[in-house]
């Protein structure tokens, strides 16, 4: 008796704030996705893999694959690039610099994509001049990725940026004074700490842009088999009362955004494991 | 190799952290830089790395000039207050990294370098551990890593900042211990940095008394505990205390004691500081001597073999600490509120030229037991 009561520690409330959480988690999260795949079991087997290997569908599926991918990638470099300056630098502006990271978070994101394609429309400000070297960005799958890149900058940014302002120097100066040059100390010192954090920031990109929708609807023309996304091909069977086959797509978009999140998370744990170590 | 600093002043932002401080260090001697915090002690630590630059002033090793030298070819070993290990290493990466960071033409094979860092690990006594993370080890331990992963990359000599400040007591006296034998094996010249007088006069060979950015003294323990050149250095190695008085042709007067000195030999009339142990006082329940004084024992502390008496002197007021040994305690048979003759010996006089100030950290332990 006395025992249990040390081990609950000086805040107590295991049981109440996992129970929160579970019906929290319940209500938002598990009770809507299992109504999904019970929707989706209406359908009879073959009509299920009649309307996933619809080409249509494999198409919009490899689409939003390949560009939310692309786009969580650049995200993991140049989102660590910038959270590296605001973490490490004093400069003027740095406070405004740093609101503007999150700014597509709080932007709608149909805003976003209008003036994401106004810029880069083949008679836009930017879209002219790539046009000249003929690179078509608007309604091309590229539109798609820049896009998903707008959406996804805040993911990688604000998962980094506490890492990096928590970061040790005296680490760096141990490698400096062991010698190794500046790119070493770089690749082999400083790397491997942020790699969770990028990772985590990474799996949050890619898992946004997969369900992005407002944005893209704008920038990417639409084109079946060519770019049109996923969540749009799901919102066409809605608007045609075609509910099993949307919930047939959202199923498999569902397993495939949570195996690739089990992925990141194992890769996660693999380098994490000095932590685990604790 | 030795190392010699000429004219280095060293300024951050607001103040100064050294002003034209200038040192030698002969050829493998372990050197302890001994200040409080704020002294400059580690600043220059960091200036011989070459992980600070100095804005004047020179950095020599050996004779040669390093002081534009980066400290990636400054070959020093470095070992930081809170090791700085590579947590995502494990501990034969840790100690590899020196090595393995080298280009292709100047890296050691493979075989060479596991055995490098197999004796390094025997040398430190961490054998077995190899493949452990910084965070599975204890504080000694970490610090041994540490140690061992300065020591592979060969340096000129090692520069410990605060080397067992984060460590527990026992711990601490071990690897001291373990210190001073690793360098009487490897003959390699040490410099570390320590606020702990006693680490300082354990270990070093030489020490180097540093305040607010200046060198206030170098030389042994001994001299330095013995002979110290100001009453900073004084005051800094060890327990003091501070009677106040007057110094006049030689004679010093300090309450109804009357010393005669050869230390302050100006004529006229000056206020004099005077600075002594607690184990010079004599404490005894007679008068010894002509100069003994009357105390009263406000407070007893027995220390283990040595028992600490606060007394007040009667003439004066003034609040003094003696020590004496348990015996001696013990045959005087004493007790709280008694009065007793002491008598000072030992007595440093330095003319008080700043009498409104507070002259020394260490009287500050003697009004906080108040």
């Amino acid at each position: 008796m006395r025992k249990s009561l040390r081990n609950k520690g000086f805040l107590p409330g295991f049981g109440m704030t996992m129970g929160y959480t579970i019906v929290y988690l319940s209500l938002l999260v598990l009770i809507p996705l299992s109504v999904l795949f019970l929707k989706a079991t209406t359908m009879s087997w073959e009509h299920f893999v009649g309307t996933i290997l619809d080409s249509r569908v494999l198409a919009s599926i490899r689409v939003s694959i390949l560009t939310s991918f692309f786009a969580a990638c650049v995200n993991a470099v140049f989102g660590v690039l910038v959270a590296w300056v605001l973490a490490r630098y004093q400069f003027f502006g740095k406070r405004i610099i740093d609101g503007i990271v999150d700014l597509p978070f709080a932007l709608p994101t149909a805003v976003g994509g209008i003036a994401l394609t106004s810029i880069y429309a083949e008679n836009g400000w930017i879209g002219q001049y790539l046009a000249e070297w003929g690179i078509k960005v608007a309604y091309t799958p590229l539109g798609i990725w820049v896009a998903l890149t707008f959406i996804g900058l805040p993911f990688v940014v604000r998962t980094v940026q506490p890492v990096l302002q928590d970061w040790d120097l005296q680490m760096e100066e141990a490698a400096a004074t062991l010698g190794a040059s500046r790119l070493r100390t770089f690749v082999r010192v400083i790397l491997p700490h942020l790699m969770p954090a990028i990772l985590t920031g990474f799996a949050l990109a890619f898992a946004r842009a997969l369900g992005e929708y407002g944005s893209v609807v704008f920038i990417s023309g639409n084109m079946p088999l060519k770019t049109e996304i996923v969540p749009l091909l799901i919102m066409t069977k809605l608007e045609q009362f075609d509910y099993a086959g949307a919930t047939a797509i959202a199923a498999v978009m569902l397993i495939a955004s949570f195996v690739m999140l089990l992925i990141i998370n194992y890769l996660q744990w693999r380098i994490n494991k000095f932590d685990a170590a604790r | 190799m030795s190392i010699e600093v000429v004219n280095i002043t060293k300024s951050y932002k607001n103040f100064t952290a050294l002003k034209d401080v200038s040192l030698q260090i002969p050829e493998g001697e372990l050197v302890a830089l001994l200040g409080p915090s704020g002294s400059g002690k580690t600043t220059l630590l960091r200036l011989i790395a070459g992980l600070e630059q100095p804005e004047q002033g020179s950095i020599l090793f050996n004779g040669e000039d390093n002081t534009d030298r980066d400290v990636r070819e400054r070959r020093v070993g470095f070992v930081f207050q809170h090791y700085a290990l590579f947590r995502h290493m494990n501990i034969f990466d840790n100690i590899a990294f020196g090595l393995t960071v080298r280009s292709r033409k100047t890296r050691p094979s493979k075989q060479e370098i596991h055995e490098r860092v197999h004796s390094l690990l025997k040398l430190v006594q961490l054998e077995g551990l190899a493949h452990r993370y910084p965070s599975q080890l204890s504080g000694g331990q970490r610090q041994r890593v540490a140690l061992a992963r300065a020591l592979a990359v060969e340096p000129k000599f090692l520069l410990l900042d605060e080397p067992f400040g984060a460590l527990d007591t026992k711990v601490r006296q071990e690897l001291r211990r373990w210190l001073r034998h690793l360098h009487g094996k490897l003959g390699l010249t040490i410099l570390f940095v320590t606020h702990d007088q006693e680490e300082a006069m354990e270990l070093a060979d030489q020490v180097v008394v540093m305040n607010e950015g200046r060198v206030e003294q170098v030389g042994p323990p001994e001299e330095i505990y013995n002979y110290p050149a100001n009453p900073f250095v004084y005051s800094f190695l060890g327990r003091v205390n501070l009677f106040r008085g007057r110094i006049q042709n030689g004679i010093v007067k300090l309450g109804e004691a009357e010393f005669e000195t050869d230390s302050v030999q100006q004529p006229g009339e000056y206020p004099a500081i005077g600075y002594m142990r607690p184990h010079d006082v004599e404490v005894s329940l007679t008068p010894k001597w002509e100069q003994s004084v009357q105390a009263q024992i406000r407070h007893i502390s027995p220390l283990g073999p040595i028992v600490r008496l606060d007394l007040k002197r009667l003439d004066t007021e003034e609040v003094f600490e003696a020590e004496l040994t348990r015996q001696r305690f013990t045959e005087l048979g004493l007790a709280e509120k008694a009065i007793v003759y002491v008598t000072l010996h030992n007595l440093s006089f330095y003319v008080d030229s700043q009498p409104a100030q507070a002259p020394s950290p260490a009287f500050i332990p003697l009004q906080a037991s108040i």
